[in-house]
């Protein structure tokens, strides 16, 4: 176990060197740079720049200088924002994005597995229907269009809850919705055809053939084996809510980390794109792994050597 | 001696999107306490579907369309949900063709055991059902049950999977033991360990079985009396040592020639059945093997043929052993021909 972690340790640290690296190299590949811009800007004054950022020095000591700042947890300063480090962003957006991904997960999960397994034990009854009329909804309808009907409805027709920010408790249920109605849509229909899989295994035939109630049937035998596929798309989904959507941020005026990665990108904010997408790949990454370990705990074919 | 187990015209259905599935047609068969029935037959015979009927485990698409099934005397057809699942595991239990898939892969194999008597032993405690597992684990040869206790299928071998099926099976000593192609899925030599374990348990327990499968060679080692299935129905059915004397159906007849015999001479091949069954959805008006039969009569296509007594204890249904069926090229009546 302890060789398989250490393993699974040094996987992952190459794993976010090289993100770092195709990140960098193909961010210098983009025409123009963080200076370039509309107005007349005198060439001393670009090189000074320049000069300050170290953006005169060849592209591998750049990128070697930027690494041993990332051993220092250290992501630089922003190239746009004067007297802003990525840290700063990150230490200012996540708290937003994590909190309404925190909620969000919750609902999601909260949601939809029991979606799945009323859909999958009511198979083909109008219950099921349902379920999966609003499962391809949420997944065909973009969540910016989802959001603004659910701005319409319930905030200016109904007036319930607030029309943007997260002040009040309240703030968080439409984001909340939003963003999470992909992976509800997502996660119930896995859960359903999982249990169906798992309700046709002969395993379920020898428990009924046991004498033993349908409840127990389902919620001892069946349960389990079908939770592992929805456990698999688990680490991708949590990492994706918990580090927030810049539409539904943008949409609902939630100041969190999504927007500083979009607006890095448009203005070639060079580390603030580097700082964003390593902490992100870090973030994916973790989240797979402990999804690996929760494995053991579920299914015992499964052991790490 | 009265039967344990009394089938009776039982027809079961499927609804299917093609339409109604007519798997078995109209059986009846009895099970005798302490002895073994052989259920024989080629895949979609109707001889699985048989056996769920009996423990009315057909899912949500298929149901027990008519006939009757009693098991001692109280006809389980009528039994509620309720009941029959006392009577699941308690009075009947049952084994699967394929134990690697029959054991719940999540679950340790002493807990599998031991829910059946949680089911239905409700006076036990948590420490005598490890108690009475170990103990079936010991009665069906596991070695080293108190570590086996607590291993996962997936650490079993197939032999020790089934073993472990049986014992999930005798633990609240059931009076019928419904075991559907249990050696099918092993190696040979594992085959032969499970059938004279389970002869040994048998004889132990003065259990009753109804075994399901389409090896005769197990049949004569296990059974000691056979029905053979065919389009869901009853072809013949008789004592083991009549049935391999002297096969009174074009049917079983055809599955003996397709027996590899040792002492056969190598050149004389194997003589498969031509064709392959009947569609159950619109199943044929006369006998189902008619058109598979090489002694086919244009009746055989038209009419099911009516039951024969061909001896004591045995029938068949086939028009040629009706009286008026023309004996010249008649596998049934050429003694009497010789005789007259």
């Amino acid at each position: 176990m302890g060789k398989y972690l250490l393993k699974r340790l040094v996987m992952m640290v190459i794993t976010l060197f090289l993100i770092a690296l195709l990140t960098f190299v193909l961010m210098h590949a983009v025409p123009g740079g963080p200076f370039t811009s509309d107005k007349q800007v005198s060439k001393a004054v670009l090189d000074a720049l320049n000069e300050k950022y170290k953006l005169n020095d060849p592209l591998w000591k750049q990128f070697l200088d930027y690494m041993g700042g990332l051993l220092r947890l250290d992501l630089g300063p922003s190239f746009k924002y004067q007297g802003k480090t990525v840290n700063d962003f990150i230490s200012n957006g996540l708290p937003y994005s994590a909190r309404l991904g925190a909620v969000t997960l919750v609902f999601v999960l909260l949601s939809s597995i029991p979606m799945g397994i009323v859909s999958a034990l009511k198979n083909g009854k109008w219950q099921d229907m349902l379920v999966m009329a609003l499962a391809t909804i949420g997944v065909t309808i973009p969540s910016f269009v989802i959001a603004t009907g659910l701005i319409y409805v319930f905030s200016f027709k109904l007036g319930w809850t607030p029309m943007y920010g997260v002040d009040k408790w309240q703030g968080y249920i439409l984001p909340m919705i939003a963003l999470g109605g992909y992976s509800v849509s997502f996660l119930a229909r896995l859960m359903r055809s999982s249990l169906l899989d798992v309700m046709g295994q002969d395993y379920i035939r020898t428990a009924r053939a046991k004498g033993i109630s349908e409840t127990r049937v389902v919620v001892k035998h069946a349960l389990r084996n079908a939770l592992i596929p929805v456990v698999t798309v688990l680490g991708p989904t949590v990492a994706n809510l918990l580090t927030g959507s810049f539409v539904i941020e943008k949409i609902f005026a939630i100041p969190g980390m999504g927007g500083y990665f979009v607006n890095s990108v448009t203005q070639r904010d060079y580390t603030t794109i580097l700082g964003m997408t390593v902490f992100y790949a870090a973030f994916l990454i973790a989240m797979v792994f402990i999804v690996d370990l929760f494995y053991c705990l579920i299914d015992p074919r499964i052991k790490y050597e | 001696m009265e039967p344990i187990l009394q089938v009776r015209d039982l027809r079961t259905s499927f609804l299917t999107s093609n339409g109604e599935v007519q798997a078995v047609r109209g059986v009846s068969f009895d099970v005798e306490k302490g002895k073994t029935l052989g259920i024989v037959g080629e895949s979609g015979s109707g001889k699985s579907v048989t056996s769920l009927s009996i423990l009315k485990l057909l899912g949500s698409t298929g149901r027990i369309t008519s006939g009757s099934i009693r098991l001692g005397g109280e006809e389980l057809t009528r039994k509620s949900r309720r009941e029959m699942r006392a009577i699941r595991g308690g009075r009947i239990a049952m084994i699967f063709q394929d134990p690697m898939t029959s054991l719940n892969p999540l679950i340790p194999m002493g807990d599998q055991v031991g829910e059946m008597l949680w089911a239905h032993r409700k006076d036990m405690t948590k420490a005598q059902r490890r108690e009475k597992v170990l103990e079936l684990f010991r009665t069906v040869r596991i070695p080293e049950p108190e570590k086996r206790f607590k291993s996962y299928p997936h650490e079993f071998s197939g032999g020790m999977r089934q073993r472990v099926m049986i014992a999930m099976a005798l633990a609240c000593r059931p009076e019928l033991l419904i075991a559907d192609e249990p050696t099918t899925a092993l190696d040979v030599s594992i085959q032969d360990q499970i059938l004279k374990l389970m002869r040994a348990l048998q004889k132990e327990m003065d259990m009753s079985i109804m075994f399901i499968t389409h090896d005769l060679g197990v049949v004569a080692e296990l059974c000691d009396r056979v029905a053979v299935m065919y389009g869901g129905l009853l072809m013949e059915e008789a004592d083991i040592v009549d049935i391999f004397e002297r096969p009174m159906h074009p049917y079983t007849m055809g599955l003996m020639a397709s027996i590899p015999d040792m002492h056969q001479d190598k050149r004389k091949k194997l003589q498969p059945i031509p064709g392959s069954p009947p569609d159950m959805i619109h199943p044929p008006k006369g006998c189902p093997f008619a058109p598979r039969c090489p002694y086919a009569m244009r009746i055989c296509a038209e009419e099911l043929p009516p039951y024969v007594a061909t001896g004591e204890r045995r029938r068949s249904m086939c028009w040629l052993l009706d009286p008026e069926a023309p004996a010249q090229g008649n596998p049934f009546k050429q003694g009497k021909e010789a005789a007259v």
